[in-house]
C-alpha cells in the first residue's frame, strides 16, 4: 500500500519542520518527503491542502476502562475515539478493575488492543500490588509483558517508605515512575479546590498544599535516590513554581497537565455541573494562568488528555456522588491548538507537546516522520470548528464540561502504521 | 448555565438559593408571610390556596423539625401532603436521584420539597425537571448538605426583621460551625442581600470555610471581640461527629470560647436578641441561661417558620 499526502502543511515538530509538502507513505513507513521516491505508484492520494500534516498525537493518559467498567467504555468505543481524535500512540492508567499488577492483563490487554488495529497501547503499571501501596509489583514482569512505566494512578499511596523503595527498585532496572502529586490525607473527602466556589456551594475541599506536599516529599526522594519521576496532572500556581524551581536545580523530573486544566477553573463548576467534577480539582484563575504560562515556557512539558469516559448514571448525581473524569481523547487536539492561539503559541511547538514530547517521556522512537519510521499520521484542517455534542463523540462516554462549545480543529485522517484508520466527514 | 430557580422571565419557579436572588423577591416573600402569621390564631387554621396540589417531601436526609414545619405548612395552605423518608432506602435498591424524581412527578407530584445530603441536590433536581419540560412542578430546597437552607434563611430574616425592622443598620454574628453550616450560608446572602453592612463569623479556623470574606463576611476568631455591639446573635448547632476528624478538641472547650453564656453576650448590645436554628445543644453552643433567657427569640423563630413556608409554597405556585 502506498499512500501519497500531498501538499499539506508538514508540521515535525522534532526535526524542525513546517513547510508545504508532500509526504510518501509505503509499507507502513514514511518513505519520502517532498520529493517522490523512485518508481513511485500511489494506491492512494490524499489531497492535503489547507491541512496540517503532523505526526500522529501520542497521549500519556488515556482510560480505556478495562478491564473491569466495560459499562463505561470498551476497548472497541475508545480507540475509535482515539484514531478519530489524532491520536495514534496512548498510554493507560492502570487503574482498571483489577489494577494492572500482573502480567497476564497487560498481555491481555495488549493482545485486546493489536486485534483492534487502531492506536498504540501502552499500559503502565501498578506501582504496588492492587495500587494498595503495600507491596512492590513484579515490575520486570510487567515491563516484558508490555508496561512501559509504572504509576498509583488516582490511588493514595500513603506510605512514604513504600514509595521511597519503589522508586530505587524502579531505578535499579530502568524503569519509568509516574506520579500524581497528592497528599492523600488533605485530599481525603474532597471534590472541589479550597477556594471561593467551595465556600460558596457547601463542598468539600481539597486545597493546593495537598499538591504542593506531595511535589516537597517526592521532590525530597527524587534528591536522595537520584531517580526521576514524571509528574502527572499539575494543578496549582504553586506547584508550577515548585517545579520551576527543581527543574533550574537540575532535578530530574518531569510533568504534564491535563487539557482540561488549561481552559476551566473552579468558576466553571456553575451551579454543581458534574461535568466539572475532575481529579485534580479544577482550581482557581491565578492556576490556570500558571498552568497555561507553565506549558508556555517548557516548565510543564507536555499536555495529555485525561481522558475519562463516565457513564450518564455517574455524572447524573449530585456532584459531590459523581464521578470524576472528563472524556478528552477527542478533545486534546482542538484545546491544545486553542490553547496554542490564545497564548501565542506556534503551532510546531504546541504540536511537540502532543507529539515529540510524550513519545520521549514515554520512551518511544515515536511522535515524529523521519523517513522509515512507521507512519503514523494525524492530517487535520486547523481552521475548521466543531460544535462538540454527543453526537459528535465516539467515544463512550460523552461527559465533557465542553459540551455545547465550538472547538477548532477537525481531524480529517488518522495513519496508524501507514494504513488509514480514521476519515472524518470532508475528506 | 442560568440559576436554575429562575424562570425564563426572570420568575421564581423553584426556592433553591438565597444567593443571587433580588431583594425585592426577599421582601415580597418576607411580607407575603406576614399575613399567615395570624392563621395559627384561628379557629380554622387553613386557607385554600393550594388545594388540589400535592407536596412531596422528599427527605434523602434525617429531620424532624424541617419536614414537621413544611407539612403543617403545606396543610395550612390545604395541599395534600406526602411524606417520603427515604434516607438510604432506594439508593440502596439502586435507583437513582432523578429517577425516584420521574416516579413521582409521574403520580402528578406538584411541589418537591427536597433535603438531601449533598450539597446541589436540589439544583440537580430543578435542572432536570427545567430540561425535561416539566416547569409546571417546583421544587423547594429544605437543605442540602453544607449549601443552602434558604426557607431558613427567610425564616431568619423574618425573624430580624420583626425585632429589628431595617436590616440596613445592623451587626449581625454567627457563631460556630459555619464550614459545615447550610444556615449560615443562607443567612450570610440574605442579610447581604438585604443591605446588612456588618454581618460576621465567629468560630475557630477548623470551622470556618476557607473563603469566607468573599461572601461579605468578617471573620473572626474571638468570640468577645466579634459581640461588641451586635444587634442580632446567631447561634449554629454543633454536631457531635464534628469532635473526630481533629476539628475540635472537645464540646466543654468548645462551650468555653464559643459557647453563648451570659457573660458573653454582655458583649453585644443590650437589646441584641439570640437565635438560634435548632436543635440546641444546651452547655455545648448555648448556656440554657440564655436560650431561655428573654432575649432568645428561638421558639417565635419555629413559628415564623411556618408562616415563610407557606409563603414560599404559595408564590411558588402562582399566588402572589
Amino acid at each position: 500500500m502506498k499512500i501519497e499526502i500531498r501538499n499539506g502543511r508538514l508540521v515535525d515538530p522534532k526535526h524542525g519542520i513546517d513547510r508545504v509538502t508532500t509526504l510518501y507513505i509505503a509499507a507502513g513507513k514514511v518513505a519520502a518527503v517532498g520529493a517522490a521516491p523512485a518508481q513511485w505508484h500511489p494506491n492512494r492520494t490524499i489531497d492535503a491542502a489547507g491541512l496540517v500534516v503532523c505526526p500522529g498525537l501520542i497521549d500519556l493518559s488515556a482510560r480505556l476502562r478495562e478491564p473491569g467498567f466495560e459499562y463505561k467504555a470498551t476497548l472497541e468505543s475508545e480507540m475509535a475515539a482515539a484514531v478519530a481524535g489524532g491520536v495514534t500512540s496512548l498510554a493507560c492508567p492502570p487503574d482498571t478493575d483489577p489494577p494492572l499488577d500482573e502480567p497476564g492483563l497487560v498481555q491481555m490487554l495488549k493482545h485486546r488492543a493489536r486485534s483492534l488495529n487502531q492506536a498504540h497501547v501502552y499500559p503502565v503499571g501498578a506501582l504496588t500490588v492492587g495500587l494498595k501501596g503495600e507491596s512492590l509489583t513484579e515490575m520486570g514482569e510487567l515491563a516484558e509483558a508490555g508496561c512501559v512505566a509504572f504509576s498509583h494512578a488516582e490511588a493514595p499511596l500513603v506510605d512514604t517508605q513504600v514509595l521511597y523503595r519503589a522508586l530505587q527498585y524502579a531505578a535499579t532496572f530502568g524503569y519509568r515512575v509516574w506520579l500524581r502529586p497528592q497528599d492523600a490525607h488533605l485530599g481525603r473527602g474532597g471534590v472541589a479546590h479550597d477556594g471561593e466556589v467551595a465556600t460558596r456551594l457547601g463542598l468539600a475541599a481539597i486545597p493546593p498544599s495537598a499538591e504542593t506536599i506531595a511535589l516537597a516529599v517526592i521532590f525530597a526522594l527524587v534528591r536522595e535516590t537520584g531517580v526521576g519521576v514524571h509528574l502527572c496532572r499539575l494543578s496549582t500556581a504553586d506547584g508550577v513554581a515548585m517545579i520551576r524551581a527543581a527543574r533550574k536545580d537540575g532535578l530530574p523530573v518531569t510533568c504534564d497537565v491535563a487539557v482540561h486544566h488549561l481552559h476551566l477553573c473552579d468558576v466553571d463548576i456553575g451551579w454543581f455541573d458534574p461535568q466539572c467534577h475532575l481529579v485534580p480539582p479544577l482550581r482557581g484563575t491565578r492556576d490556570r494562568a500558571a498552568l497555561r504560562a507553565g506549558l508556555a515556557d517548557g516548565t510543564i512539558d507536555l499536555v495529555c488528555s485525561d481522558h475519562t469516559p463516565v457513564d450518564d448514571d455517574g455524572k447524573q448525581v449530585p456532584f459531590g456522588e459523581s464521578e470524576p473524569g472528563a472524556t478528552g481523547l477527542e478533545l486534546l487536539l482542538p484545546l491544545t491548538l486553542k490553547w496554542a492561539a490564545e497564548e501565542k503559541v506556534g503551532l510546531p511547538a504546541a504540536l511537540a507537546r502532543i507529539t515529540a514530547v510524550p513519545a520521549a517521556i514515554l520512551g518511544l522512537d515515536a511522535g515524529h516522520l523521519a523517513v522509515g519510521q512507521p507512519a503514523d499520521v494525524c492530517v487535520f484542517d486547523p481552521a475548521a470548528h466543531w460544535l462538540v455534542e454527543p453526537k459528535a463523540l465516539k467515544s463512550q462516554g460523552k461527559n465533557t464540561p465542553f459540551l455545547g462549545l465550538e472547538v477548532p480543529g477537525r481531524v480529517r485522517c488518522t495513519l496508524v502504521g501507514g494504513q488509514v484508520v480514521y476519515e472524518g466527514p470532508g475528506t | 448555565m442560568r440559576n436554575p430557580q429562575l424562570d425564563a422571565k426572570g420568575e421564581l419557579t423553584h426556592l433553591l438559593t438565597l444567593e443571587g436572588l433580588p431583594a425585592e423577591v426577599i421582601v415580597r416573600i418576607l411580607d407575603t408571610a406576614v399575613p399567615f402569621t395570624s392563621i395559627a390564631e384561628r379557629d380554622v387554621k387553613k386557607v385554600p390556596l393550594l388545594r388540589g396540589k400535592a407536596v412531596f417531601n422528599l427527605f434523602f436526609e434525617n429531620s424532624t423539625r424541617t419536614r414537621t414545619t413544611f407539612e403543617i405548612a403545606a396543610k395550612r395552605l390545604s395541599a395534600d401532603v406526602i411524606n417520603l423518608n427515604i434516607g438510604a432506602s432506594s439508593t440502596t435498591k439502586g435507583e437513582t436521584l432523578l429517577d425516584t424524581v420521574d416516579n413521582l412527578v409521574a403520580m402528578n407530584a406538584d411541589m418537591f420539597v427536597v433535603r438531601h445530603a449533598q450539597s446541589g441536590a436540589p439544583h440537580l433536581i430543578a435542572a432536570h425537571l427545567n430540561r425535561t419540560g416539566r416547569t409546571h412542578v417546583h421544587v423547594v430546597n429544605a437543605g442540602d448538605g453544607r449549601h443552602a437552607h434558604p426557607t431558613q434563611g427567610l425564616l431568619d430574616l423574618f425573624t430580624i426583621r420583626h425585632y429589628k425592622r431595617d436590616f440596613r443598620n445592623l451587626t449581625v454574628a454567627i457563631v460556630g460551625d459555619v464550614l459545615h453550616s447550610r444556615v449560615a450560608r443562607s443567612l450570610i446572602h440574605g442579610l447581604t442581600t438585604m443591605g446588612t453592612p456588618d454581618v460576621r463569623a465567629i468560630g475557630p479556623q477548623t470551622l470556618l470555610p476557607t473563603a469566607l470574606q468573599a461572601l461579605g463576611v468578617r471573620v473572626c476568631n474571638d468570640m468577645r471581640e466579634g459581640l461588641k455591639g451586635c444587634d442580632v446573635v446567631v447561634m449554629l448547632r454543633l454536631q457531635s461527629e464534628r469532635m473526630r476528624g481533629a476539628l475540635l478538641p472537645s464540646a466543654g472547650e468548645f462551650f468555653k470560647h464559643y459557647g453563648l453564656t451570659p457573660e458573653k453576650l454582655a458583649y453585644a448590645k443590650p437589646d441584641a436578641i439570640v437565635m438560634h436554628p435548632g436543635p440546641m445543644n444546651r452547655g455545648v453552643e448555648i448556656d440554657s441561661a440564655v436560650a431561655d433567657g428573654e432575649r432568645a427569640v428561638i421558639l417565635p423563630q419555629v413559628t415564623f417558620g411556618i408562616a415563610v413556608r407557606m409563603a414560599v409554597l404559595s408564590m411558588l405556585a402562582g399566588n402572589g
